[in-house]
């Protein structure tokens, strides 16, 4: 008899922990894979398509299914950093051995050459160039990723990319101390 | 219990924690009282001085400017004017280096002084008290004062405070060690420096006014104590010295008690800090009406004989000062801009005192040893005793060293004044400032960069979504006719209910193909519901049929006149989208000649517009004489020629043109007419009309010599010829290829006289576009003198794969991969089309109109030719093909975007043309040579007028 006092006891614990689990199962959803979300939140969001993916998003769902972290060459190390900490893998040196630190460049059309192709704008992930079709195109260049996808279609090569200049604001502090000494 | 203001009133001073005592060094260079300097060769006035936004440039070079004159006009988001700090002449603007750690280059006026220092017209005022508070903070604003303690924030945004500010804490503390700019000023303008400490009140109605100075400053206290003596709500407080009590946070602790929360502001706990200077600047600004132009700066350092205080104008470079003051440098002298526990060295001493500029220190070896080997920590702690912020340096330094940007701010880096005791005091000499300075630089830059990526990507996918919602867009229209394609069934049924109810023993196959084409349109219109098609399509069959018998009536002349009519409709149809390849392979060879003067009137009809069905009949109707074929074709030239620019040149060419053809071909005098008009067209179209005029010539002589059949030939390849080479960017080249392309194929192929001219365009419009121009210029030539030989039998097939093969080069990037496509297509035509010669011009036409339309030019291209091929079987004589393929060609023209593309297309048309019209010329001897003229009215007529049709087209033909 015990034992099957035992038994629905144990049963009904069950149905009730069931039914709780399956309700903040419904309740509490989580709505996509939230280590993509991650993932693409420290992506450099270029859209430069240099990993092999069409995309940041795309190269973050990649990552989290299993590709590596060291495809992103814009991001530079810190982000192959970022992403190996956040999938808990060691974390690897930039495929293709490129210099740890990329430059920062933005697209500048020559103006005077563009003949008004619309080609560049197609190419731009960010639509970062205005123009329209006879008129000369040119580059916000706030809004440019520098990811390069308006170089290659230029029927004219009028599109350089240009390191971005140094200013007050971006520089980097890095004089050395003024130590004040006691004087005997 | 006391309050706070009790406490504050009754003298009681807090204390911050850490702080240290560094040597004060500041008896060097109070001594003596502010000096002057003399004037300065040239002032270097950058434009921003503070922090924010400069302003606009309002003097132009070479101006002469007074003492005072304001220089620059601010904007919103912080930015303050600058002015003439003497009078001279602006000698230029560019930029300079500027008073920063980098010396970065920032744009500034350089003015030379004049040496009159005459100031501009001052505004003095005796009393505020007829000022408002927005009057105050303009005068303010518009004298650009900003602090000038050293962070250079603009006073009036402060002044401007929304917030309620209860103490106003003035800081005369002048912590650091060497600087006396604060002392002196005060002891010498106590007055002035309380004016503006009244002026802020009265802006700020605050309930004290608290005045901090380090108890080193015994003369200055004195002095602001009896300036101040007649307002009890200025207290003047001696703070005990310690470094750096002259912190904004760290003053207000020891002033009111109260601490600056974490990454706020003072104004969050109801005060407010402005520096002695900056209060004598307002003072200044409102009692005198004078700007800021010049400020007290301590020059001092064991280098500088008279180590002093002085006047400096703003703009005068270091250098001035210095030598002014006797400088005798040292080796590896350093100049410091600032004192030496927060200051920088300068790069340089051509850098222009600011207005944030307080000392420049120029010490030698001795005073400020150079900084030494970087130690590793020990760990002592001593760091976190002396942060008076109560951070832990310690702890920064390792996370700053690590790039552990998120540690470092949850450590709160953010709250580090920078102030370098810590520094002061590492036994290690480890350079914890300057690890906290990169490191800060770096996380704000890296927000930044967050900031930036997010508006990325908020871009991409706002981009990623629109290039999908038209991708739908098109696919929906792709889609519909594709949904109906059951549909043609019911349009089958439709169609013999159509035939059973009319009964019509006269109505022929041609009738039937009309009505199965309006079905089917009815079809695609009309959605699926099957009743209402049908009923449609009967009703529109039953008006047709009305229209028709009309036109039977009236036309008697012959029993054709009913297919006649139908070929006009069918004709007019053609137009409207779908009909033409349809149509055509109905139409049966003994109604040519009425189908073409149909097509006449069609044409003329629809240069009308609107009023179709009137002028067609009518137009059918005297047709039958075809005495108003000239006429017609005179519209049609004059159409022509009134796009012509250059209407001069379009007549001298057709001119001999039509001399020759004159005389070679009596059947055919309109050609002449038609050629003109499409030379006419290709002119105006040729930028460069020398060129082009020179080129044709030789071409047309030899295929006239050549070809009695084909009098056409030659005025087409000039056209096509003309445009491609307008069209081409490096003419030369392009002329020169061309040429000895026309030379060897004219040699091998009479009977295809087009090719050369054909591969000729092909290769320049490829050489055009193509980057590699070599590349694309060697590819085309073996191309196009294969297919001369190849094809002897098949005359088009040669241009049909020039031209795709140039259109795939200048598309494809890699043009190798290209070309190795429309060849082996090229051949299989040329196999397949012997006895089908039509064939290939309507492929080309639709390959022409796919093109142009088409971004994938490789797949329409693959596509159309087997479609082409199967109408070929079906149909023999086909008649109206030339004339579809015009008209077609033309709305292409009309549209294509791309010039290129468009020379491509009229190569083709061109080709047809002159295809057609030897044919229907030995089959239909006198009548047919309407045919030319109809198309070339069509060609006219369309091209001015479809816009998007061809879009429609391009849909049509692929299914």
């Amino acid at each position: 008899m015990t034992l099957i006092y035992a038994l629905i006891a144990i049963g009904a614990l069950a149905l009730v922990f069931g039914l709780i689990l399956g309700y903040a199962a419904i309740k509490y959803r989580v709505e996509s894979n939230p280590i993509v979300e991650q993932l693409d939140a420290v992506l450099p969001q270029t859209q430069c398509g240099q990993c092999g993916y069409p995309g940041c998003r795309p190269y973050a769902e990649a990552i989290a299914n299993g590709d590596e972290v060291n495809k992103c060459p814009p991001g530079g190390e810190a982000t192959v950093k970022k992403l190996a900490d956040l999938m808990g893998v060691e974390a690897k040196p930039l495929a293709g051995g490129e210099e740890a630190e990329p430059v920062k460049k933005v697209a500048y059309i020559r103006e005077d050459e563009c003949i008004g192709c619309t080609k560049c704008i197609q190419a731009c992930p960010v639509d970062a160039i205005v123009g329209a079709t006879r008129q000369m195109h040119t580059v916000i260049a706030d809004e440019c990723t520098g990811c390069d996808l308006c170089v290659e279609p230029c029927p004219v090569d009028c599109i350089d990319m240009i390191p971005v200049a140094e200013t007050k604001q971006s520089w980097k502090w890095q004089i050395n101390a003024i130590p004040v000494k006691q004087l005997d | 219990m006391e309050t706070l203001l009790e406490q504050i009133e009754s003298g009681k001073l807090w204390q911050f924690p850490g702080g240290i005592h560094p040597p004060e060094q500041k008896f060097v260079s109070n001594q003596i009282g502010i000096g002057n300097l003399p004037l300065p060769e040239y002032l270097v006035l950058p434009l921003k001085q503070h922090i924010g936004a400069n302003g606009q440039l309002l003097v132009n070079k070479g101006e002469h400017v007074l003492k005072g004159q304001v220089l620059t006009r601010p904007g919103t988001n912080w930015s303050l004017p600058i002015h003439a700090p003497t009078s001279g002449t602006i000698t230029d603007i560019k930029p300079m280096p500027s008073a920063h750690p980098s010396a970065m280059p920032e744009l500034s006026i350089i003015l030379t002084p004049d040496g009159e220092d005459k100031w501009c017209s001052l505004t003095s005022r005796e009393s505020i008290e007829d000022l408002d508070n927005k009057a105050l903070i303009d005068i303010l604003h518009h004298a650009g004062i900003a602090g000038m303690g050293g962070a250079g924030f603009p006073t009036y945004v402060k002044a401007d405070s929304a917030k309620q500010i209860e103490y106003l804490v003035v800081n005369g503390v002048e912590c650091e060690p060497y600087i006396t700019a604060d002392d002196m000023l005060m002891r010498e303008h106590a007055k002035e420096i309380i004016s503006g400490i009244e002026v802020m009140m009265s802006i700020l109605s605050v309930q004290r006014t608290l005045v901090g100075i380090e108890d080193n400053k015994p003369q200055a206290i004195e002095a602001m104590r009896a300036a101040a003596s007649h307002n009890d709500k200025i207290l003047i407080r001696a703070i005990p010295t310690k470094y750096p009590s002259g912190g904004e946070k760290q003053l207000i602790k020891v002033l009111t008690s109260k601490e600056v929360p974490s990454g706020g502001i003072p104004a969050d706990v109801g005060v407010l800090v402005q520096n002695v200077g900056t209060l004598y600047a307002v003072s200044e600004a409102v009692y005198q009406g004078k700007p800021l132009i010049e400020r007290v700066v301590t020059v001092t350092g064991n280098t500088i004989h008279t180590p002093q205080n002085v006047w400096a104008l703003l703009g005068s470079e270091v250098k001035h000062l210095l030598h002014s003051q006797g400088f005798t440098p040292v080796d590896d002298q350093r100049v410091i801009m600032g004192g030496p526990m927060m200051g920088f060295t300068l790069p340089t001493v051509r850098i222009p005192v600011v207005k944030t500029t307080n000392c420049i220190l120029a010490p030698d070896n001795q005073e400020l040893a150079v900084a030494g080997q970087e130690q590793a920590c020990i760990r002592c702690s001593a760091c976190a005793d002396a942060c008076p912020q109560t951070l832990l340096p310690q702890q920064l330094q390792w996370f700053a060293k690590g790039k552990e940007y998120e540690k470092l701010e949850e450590y709160n880096l953010f709250d580090c004044i920078e102030c370098g005791a810590c520094s002061y005091v590492c036994p290690s000499e480890i350079p914890l400032v300057q690890y906290y300075r990169v490191a800060k630089a770096e996380i704000r830059e890296q927000k930044l960069e967050k900031v930036k990526a997010e508006r990325a990507k908020e871009r991409f996918e706002a981009r990623k979504a629109r290039l999908e919602r038209e991708q739908e867009e098109r696919q929906n229209r792709h889609k519909r006719p594709a949904r109906t394609a059951p549909a043609k069934d019911k349009a089958k049924v439709s169609e013999a209910l159509e035939r059973v109810k009319s009964k019509r023993p006269e109505q022929s196959a041609v009738q039937a193909a009309i009505e199965r084409a309006k079905a089917k349109k009815a079809d695609g219109d009309t959605s699926t519901l099957e009743p209402d098609n049908s009923a449609v399509a009967l009703e529109r069959a039953k008006r047709k049929e009305q229209a028709r018998k009309y036109k039977e009536e009236k036309a008697q002349s012959s029993d054709d006149s009913a297919s006649k009519d139908a070929v006009a409709a069918a004709i007019a149809r053609a137009k409207a989208k779908k009909a033409a390849a349809k149509a055509a392979q109905e139409t049966n060879a003994p109604e040519q000649k009425d189908a073409k003067k149909a097509a006449v009137a069609a044409a003329i009809a629809r240069a009308k517009a609107k009023k179709a069905g009137q002028s067609e009949a009518s137009g059918s109707e005297t047709a039958a004489t075809s005495d108003n074929d000239p006429r017609k074709a005179a519209v049609a030239a004059a159409i022509a020629r009134a796009k012509a620019k250059k209407a001069a040149k379009a007549d001298e060419e057709p001119q001999p043109h039509s001399d020759e053809s004159a005389e070679q071909a009596v059947a055919e005098p309109e050609d002449p007419r038609k050629a003109a008009v499409a030379a006419a067209i290709a002119r105006a179209k040729a930028k460069k009309a020398a060129k082009a005029a020179e080129e044709p010539q030789p071409h047309s002589d030899v295929s006239a010599e050549q070809a009695d059949a084909e009098p056409e030939d030659p005025r087409k390849a000039a056209v096509a010829a003309a445009i491609a080479r307008a069209k081409a960017k490096k003419a030369a080249k392009a002329d020169e290829e061309p040429q000895q392309h026309s030379d060897e194929s004219a040699e091998q192929a009479a009977a295809e006289p087009e090719d050369p001219r054909k591969a000729a365009v092909a290769a320049a419009i490829a050489r055009a576009k193509a980057k590699k121009a070599a590349k694309a210029a060697e590819e085309p030539q073996p191309h196009s003198d294969e297919s001369a030989e190849q094809a002897a039998a098949e005359p088009e097939d040669p241009r049909k794969a020039a031209v795709a093969a140039a259109i795939a080069r200048a598309k494809a990037k890699k043009a190798a991969k290209a070309d190795e496509e429309p060849q082996p297509h090229s051949d299989e035509s040329a196999e397949q089309a012997d006895a089908e010669p039509e064939d290939p011009r309507k492929a080309a036409v639709a390959a022409a109109i796919a093109r142009a339309k088409a971004k994938k030019a490789a797949k329409a291209a693959e596509e159309q030719q087997p479609h082409s091929d199967e109408s070929a079987e079906q149909t023999d004589a086909e008649p109206e093909d030339p004339r579809k393929a015009a008209v077609a060609a033309a709305i292409a023209r009309a549209k294509a975007k791309k010039a290129a593309k468009e020379a491509e297309q009229q190569t083709e048309v061109s080709g047809n043309a002159e295809e057609a019209c030897p044919q229907p010329d030995s089959e239909t001897a006198q009548l047919s040579p309407e045919d030319k003229r109809k198309a070339a009215i069509k060609a006219a007529v369309e091209r001015a007028k479809a816009k998007k049709q061809a879009q429609e087209q391009e849909g049509n033909d692929l299914s």
